[in-house]
């Protein structure tokens, strides 16, 4: 199986790598078109502020790229939140692949919210063996409000989506990769997810 | 519901655990990544790494060391100690390491902090504030505590999370190595000041002092070390023992 993991210059991508090696696959980070389409699963990671994020990802030409392939996709962190249509961070355009806004949290809670939350509503074969109120690891300070696409819901100053899912896109708020014995169940449930 | 942290925390020299600790079931007692896989299975919910060697060496043994741990463990991890600019924290993010922790080169430089920011995003960056009491004042201190500053905890706190730090680590020198429970008073006039994470430290020495931190110092997670290295305190347990409380975390 081929996993590319979308290189654009966003963030630690060395523990969603070490996190698939763990799994018994190898990561090919890459920034390459050719190799991203012919990969089986694609990840794309992101961490940082959204506007510079997408800045990095339109110097690269892959804003077109993402929105257009067929594999399965899975976006991590703000690599979720810049598939959604904006961001209220640094007021944002994103790739528009999940019909959302993602939104900042109000004062009424800490932010960002970082730690151990519980996922609830649990809706795709991503959660395949994977308990409602598991805890999973998350660090932000913005998010995407319920939607249709909500596959997984959060809680934390309002229920907000924990992940998003259209067609062969897939995304997590939180970080598999960070989250424990359950998060390495999610992304195994990704990779074993139907090429098409 | 975002549940609260236990967070062990392990001093590192030239790449290896210092603090003695006192696990029988480990193959290398010195070995840092084996005793992060133990914690990890334990429940920690995340990890601290303070480096406190000061060889030239420094630099590449921590940034090996991080990429030992960023392979074995899948929990998040903070590195700290003399980490003083955009470069030195490039480097452990690239290797891996999810969070750094800046303390005396913030003080010194607070620009620092917005430099970070910019580059790194505030979820990664933390804050270590060292301080004591010094005729009923906070005092921020350095060098682990040693030497006193000009600045006032409360208002460096400010000012830390203007600058956009994601969480403070604050370290009450009053308590720390006592035992005798956090420093409650001061970590909950934090907590209603700022709008950012407070992680506790020193103090630690019985499952109470726990309780006690994040009820009454409504802290966002508890930092501790020895009395996890020497088994006082169990993770498992003491997390057993924060849920009847109804306090609420990762079982």
């Amino acid at each position: 199986m081929k996993i590319v993991i979308i290189n654009y210059g966003a963030g630690n991508i060395q523990s969603i790598k070490f996190a698939i090696q763990r799994l018994g696959y190898t990561a090919v980070l890459s920034d390459d078109p050719e190799e991203i389409k012919s990969a089986d699963k694609v990840i794309f990671p992101g961490v940082g502020e959204a506007s510079s994020a997408m800045k990095m990802l339109n110097a690269s030409g892959l804003q077109t790229l993402i929105p257009e392939l067929k594999q399965p996709v899975l976006g991590i962190c703000l690599g979720m939140q810049l598939m959604c249509n904006k961001s209220e961070e640094g007021n944002t355009t994103g790739l528009g692949i999940f019909d959302v806004d993602v939104v900042r949290f109000s004062k009424n809670v800490k932010v960002p919210q970082i730690g151990w939350n519980q996922i609830t509503s649990l809706k795709s074969g991503l959660f395949d063996k994977v308990d409602d109120k598991e805890h999973i690891y998350l660090v932000h300070s913005f998010y995407a409000p319920l939607c249709d696409e909500t596959i997984a819901t959060s809680e934390y100053d309002v229920a907000y989506s924990a992940a998003l899912k259209k067609d062969n896109f897939y995304g997590v708020q939180f970080h598999p990769e960070k989250s424990s014995e359950v998060g390495a169940q999610i992304l195994k449930n990704f990779l074993s997810l139907e090429s098409n | 519901m975002l549940a609260k942290r236990i967070v062990p925390c392990l001093d590192i020299k030239d790449g290896r655990t210092v603090k003695g600790v006192n696990f029988v079931d480990l193959r290398d007692a010195g070995d840092p990544v084996e005793l992060a896989e133990i914690y990890s299975k334990e429940g920690a919910d995340e990890l601290v790494f303070l480096d406190i060697s000061a060889t030239e060496q420094k630099r590449k043994t921590l940034a090996d060391l991080v990429y030992r741990v960023a392979e074995k463990i899948n929990i998040p991890f903070t590195v700290g100690g003399g980490i003083s600019s955009v470069e030195d924290v490039d480097v452990l993010l690239q290797n891996g390491a999810d969070k750094v922790s800046i303390n005396s080169s913030a003080v010194k430089n607070p620009k620092l902090i917005n430099d970070l920011v910019a580059k790194f995003g505030s979820q990664c960056i933390v804050v270590a504030i060292d301080a004591k009491q010094i005729e009923g004042e906070w005092i921020v201190h350095l060098v682990g505590g040693k030497v006193p500053t000009e600045r006032k905890l409360f208002e460096w706190a400010k000012e830390v999370e203007e600058r956009g730090a994601g969480e403070i680590l604050f370290t009450s020198m009053d308590h720390d190595g006592t035992k005798d429970g956090f420093a409650n008073e001061a970590l909950a006039k934090l907590s209603q000041e700022l709008n950012i994470p407070i992680i506790a430290s020193g103090g630690a020495g019985k499952v109470v002092h726990f309780t006690d931190t994040f009820k009454e110092g409504k802290a966002d997670a508890a930092l501790a070390a020895s009395v996890f290295h020497f088994k006082e305190i169990g993770i498992g347990d003491l997390k057993k023992e924060l849920q009847e409380e109804g306090i609420p975390v990762r079982i």
